[in-house]
């Protein structure tokens, strides 16, 4: 893989039915730029945490895909409540989803601790009541 | 390591879609209705055995490389659910029986499970 890649996406807050369309998207566009499978696996999963935490959580987000040789960048940055305690959060478990996030099979409080266990750098910043930051970076080799 | 056409004859399974690639071979077994545990433990190339039918159930097997999902205790996928699972190659089964019988059924013919076993468990204060 020679050649750099940029794609902005948009995901809308509550829509539950379009859950999980970009990242399968996401998986898509790096399968066909030839990245390796164990590689592609691991951003796209922590590309779907991502996108499912903005459609239960925020009211809309801007995620860009970036891919250069070596290193595979997801920026994830909503507009939301934002997360007043951010190491809490972090924790295996802790969660503040709804019954109709749970019947979906998501909302466990696993969410942020697998972004975090699939990226090799990964950063959140939150503002309360502006909105959350994530920035995922994967290498390629 | 075991085919598919092997699980969907143990299991008495329907077949929802992707008829065709019953030829596969599934390296481990997965049951859960926690969409996030099978991301957050599962491995390529794994059945995932739940009785969650809804859309993120076939999101959530693309995205982890689940080779295919059997729907247990008669679930069935709707439209939506197989005309996504067509588009991404994942065939979708179905079986009468239940979560903890299917799974006994493949763990006792020796599909091993996608999922370490812990060291221990813990509690959180």
């Amino acid at each position: 893989m020679n050649k750099s890649f940029t794609q902005t996406f948009t995901v809308s807050g509550n829509n539950f039915s379009d859950a999980g369309k970009i990242s399968t998207e996401i998986k898509m566009i790096l399968k066909q730029l030839g990245i390796n499978s164990d590689i592609v696996r691991r951003v796209a999963i922590a590309s779907y945490e991502s996108e499912m935490n903005v459609v239960m959580y925020a009211c809309k987000a801007k995620i860009v895909l970036d891919v250069d040789p070596e290193v595979i960048k997801i920026i994830v940055e909503d507009e939301g409540p934002g997360i007043p305690d951010i190491e809490l959060t972090m924790k295996e478990g802790y969660s503040t989803a709804t019954p109709e996030m749970r019947e979906l099979g998501f909302g466990a409080g696993m969410g942020l601790p697998n972004i975090k266990k699939n990226s090799d750098e990964f950063t959140i910043k939150s503002d309360v009541g502006k909105g959350t930051r994530l920035e995922i970076i994967v290498y390629i080799n | 390591m075991m085919p598919l056409s092997e699980i969907c004859d143990l299991l008495s399974c329907k077949v929802f879609c992707c008829e065709e690639l019953l030829d596969r071979e599934i390296k481990y077994g997965c049951a859960s209705d926690l969409m996030s545990d099978v991301l957050a433990y599962s491995r390529s190339g794994a059945v995932l055995l739940t009785g969650l039918a809804n859309v993120q159930t076939i999101h959530t097997a693309f995205i982890s490389e689940i080779y295919a999902v059997v729907f247990v205790r008669g679930r069935v996928p709707d439209e939506r659910m197989i005309e996504v699972a067509i588009t991404k190659k994942i065939p979708l089964l179905g079986t009468a029986l239940s979560l903890y019988e299917a799974s006994g059924i493949l763990y006792s013919k020796g599909l091993a499970s996608t999922m370490e076993t812990l060291a221990t468990v813990t509690r959180h204060e």
